[in-house]
């Protein structure tokens, strides 16, 4: 059963200015584009950032760097270590927060909404709600954090008032879990699209159409689906079932080079707009 | 999570299951060789100031360390619910070996994820490993250490939940793992006060229990016993031996509760040395198996509690502690089981010399041979 505040939090988090379901538009899926902050420096992260925006990106996530990254793959975890080291001092989460900030600051109000991914230890070193509250004032509108399940999100959802917190969906998840999921979820819902870490994969599964269905069914947020995404192809397929597409890492592979990350997603957004129609 | 659901409910069925129970307890008896003995160090105690020094010989458990109490029950336990394919992570070998071990006594297909530093330091048991049919799995990530072992193991895990279980090497982890080990190695602690008992003694007649913590497997399984079956007033002082590498005010040490932050770690909230940033810091010990940056939940409880003390041993204290139970008993103990012994002297100097203490000696230190002899041990 939703309690009351995740009902306010949805509510929140759907009307406000900041809220991640501004991203998702009506009659079509949105694209949503993950990079790493700092990579593979921090100008040119930024760089890259605008450029995906420029180019299409519905939502912008972006990935806070961190040493023990356990849902991401290599390409993700390579970026992660790489950001790390270009820094030359720390970058983390209040270096992350911080670089978002001078991207929405130059994107104002009609760029695309940025939700954060970052894994809990950062969140919880830098204080849950010294977290929210720098977050807020940047105007980042949500947060991912994969190794946070929703049986343990009390606290931070607590201090997260004014922020989505965008809940992961997996294959495995039982009815009652999807239903939680559904519930306690603000912006949208991520589908975790396969078993495993962040990667492209060259396959999707069949059984996707299925488990979207079943996701759809438990919430009334948009479904957004992730992990193993990496081509025009595949997002079109994707988009036909889901409100969202989630591409992560065949992005982060071209992060050093802002004009082949305007191409890749400029292409992505053709094939995720065009979805509905027909797929290439 | 809905494979740690299945493994919560599976473990509390098994366990409650008088046939699982008894399978174990006989493989434990036939195969593990347990009881292990509560040995009765007489020219150690004499060396460092004390009346009794009683050591719990896990050496003595089949494959040289406590690890196999917790392999083989989890590995059963693979088993049961339909498993035929193990994964594990190790440091030092210790665990990977076992796991091996209980999974070719069992039929099951076993890979063990090890990081590349290690499977250098630790090449002998990387060797017994692919003898006893595993396949070793480096991993290069970070210092390629037990942290990054851990990581790829949990990564790994996710992608094949279906047919494969794994089987965590120490009391952490997401739960349902640190309640698992703990049941699985209170073994350890059920013996002592069953052993103290058949020599006529009662647990009055013990002063303090002594063991090492990295994850912490064998000190909660040593500790639990007295914790759940000793009323406060009768117990005696719970002291846990953790790594202080080359001292806790250098950055070289794994003494995640003498230095370390609440943080949360491979799904459980503990203390962790961590940077600034919130990025687990690498561990240092001369001891691969006490080379992780944090420990296992319950002994972070235990601990804030006030119902267990942990101290940090020194590598160079820890040296002298296994150069003095090699010269006194001709026992050669793992490194890690030397930081426990190193508290001997400093418990005499507290309690007396009337004092009567039990040590876990956690595993033999054939493995460590190497390392010591590097360290100038025996040198003359």
């Amino acid at each position: 059963m939703p309690t009351d505040a995740a009902e306010a939090r949805r509510a929140g988090g759907a009307g406000a200015p900041g809220g991640l379901r501004r991203g998702f538009p009506a009659g079509r899926a949105a694209l949503v584009t993950y990079l790493m902050a700092g990579y593979p420096d921090r100008e040119r992260s930024l760089a890259a950032l605008r450029a995906a925006a420029a180019a299409g990106a519905d939502v912008v996530e972006i990935g806070v760097p961190f040493s023990d990254p356990l849902a991401d793959g290599p390409v993700i975890q390579q970026a992660a270590e790489e950001a790390r080291r270009a820094a030359g001092g720390p970058f983390g989460l209040a270096e992350t927060i911080a670089l978002a900030a001078e991207f929405l600051g130059e994107e104002g109000c009609d760029g695309p909404p940025v939700a954060l991914m970052t894994y809990l230890n950062p969140m919880l070193r830098l204080g849950l709600a010294e977290t929210a509250r720098r977050a807020v004032a940047a105007g980042v509108s949500g947060f991912i954090v994969p190794d946070m399940p929703f049986d343990a999100a009390g606290m931070w959802l607590e201090a997260a008032e004014g922020l989505d917190t965008v809940l992961l969906a997996a294959p495995t998840s039982t009815p009652e879990r999807l239903a939680r999921i559904g519930a306690e979820s603000s912006g949208f819902v991520y589908c975790v699209s396969s078993l495993g870490v962040t990667g492209e994969r060259s396959e999707l599964s069949e059984e996707l159409a299925g488990y979207v269905r079943r996701v759809k069914a438990a919430t009334d947020l948009p479904v957004a689906v992730g992990f193993g995404v990496g081509t025009p192809d595949q997002a079109c397929a994707v988009a036909r079932v889901a409100d969202g597409v989630v591409v992560g890492s065949a992005i982060v592979r071209l992060q050093e080079d802002a004009a082949a990350v305007a191409a890749f997603v400029g292409s992505l957004a053709e094939a995720v707009r065009g979805a509905r129609q027909r797929c290439p | 999570m809905p494979a740690l659901a299945a493994l919560a409910s599976g473990f509390r069925e098994a366990w409650a299951d008088p046939a699982f129970r008894g399978e174990l307890d006989a493989l434990l008896r036939d195969y593990v060789g347990r009881p292990t003995p509560l040995y009765m160090a007489r020219r150690l105690a004499a060396e460092t100031g004390l009346a009794h020094v009683l050591l719990k010989r896990e050496d003595l458990a089949h494959t040289g360390a406590h690890k196999v109490n917790n392999t083989l029950g989890q590995c059963l336990l693979a088993h049961r619910m339909g498993k035929r394919r193990v994964i594990a992570e190790t440091g030092a070998g210790q665990h990977g070996v076992a796991t091996a071990t209980t999974a070719a006594l069992l039929g099951l297909e076993c890979s063990v994820f090890m990081g590349v530093e290690d499977i250098r330091r630790q090449a002998l048991n990387v060797y017994k490993m692919r003898l006893l049919g595993a396949e070793v799995v480096p991993v290069s990530d970070g210092a390629g250490t037990l942290a990054n072992a851990v990581t790829a193991a949990l990564r790994h895990w996710v992608e094949r939940v279906e047919d494969t279980f794994y089987v965590l090497g120490s009391a952490l982890g997401p739960h349902p793992y640190p309640l698992i080990v703990r049941e699985l190695q209170s073994v350890i602690g059920e013996e002592i006060l069953q052993q103290l008992a058949e020599r006529g003694m009662t647990v009055r007649d013990v002063d303090a229990v002594a063991a090492c913590v990295g994850g912490g497997s064998n000190a909660i399984g040593t500790f639990h016993p007295f914790l759940r079956e000793v009323p406060v007033g009768e117990r005696p002082l719970l002291v846990g031996a953790e790594a202080g590498g080359e001292g806790v005010d250098t950055p070289r040490h794994g003494a995640s509760m003498t230095r370390g932050e609440p943080g949360v770690l491979h799904g459980h909230y503990s203390y962790l040395l961590q940077d600034e940033a919130g990025n687990p810091l690498e561990a240092h010990s001369i001891s691969a198996g006490l080379d992780y940056p944090g420990v296992g939940p319950e002994h972070a409880y235990l601990r804030d509690a006030g119902l267990v003390r942990y101290e940090p041993v020194t590598d160079a204290e820890a040296l002298e502690a296994f150069a003095l139970l090699c010269r006194t008993e001709g026992i050669i103990p793992a490194v890690e089981s030397s930081h426990a012994l190193a508290l001997l002297p400093r418990l005499a100097e507290e309690l007396g010399p009337r004092a009567t203490v039990v040590v876990t000696v956690s595993g033999r230190g054939d493995k460590d041979i190497d390392v010591v002899r590097e360290a100038g041990l025996g040198a003359d």
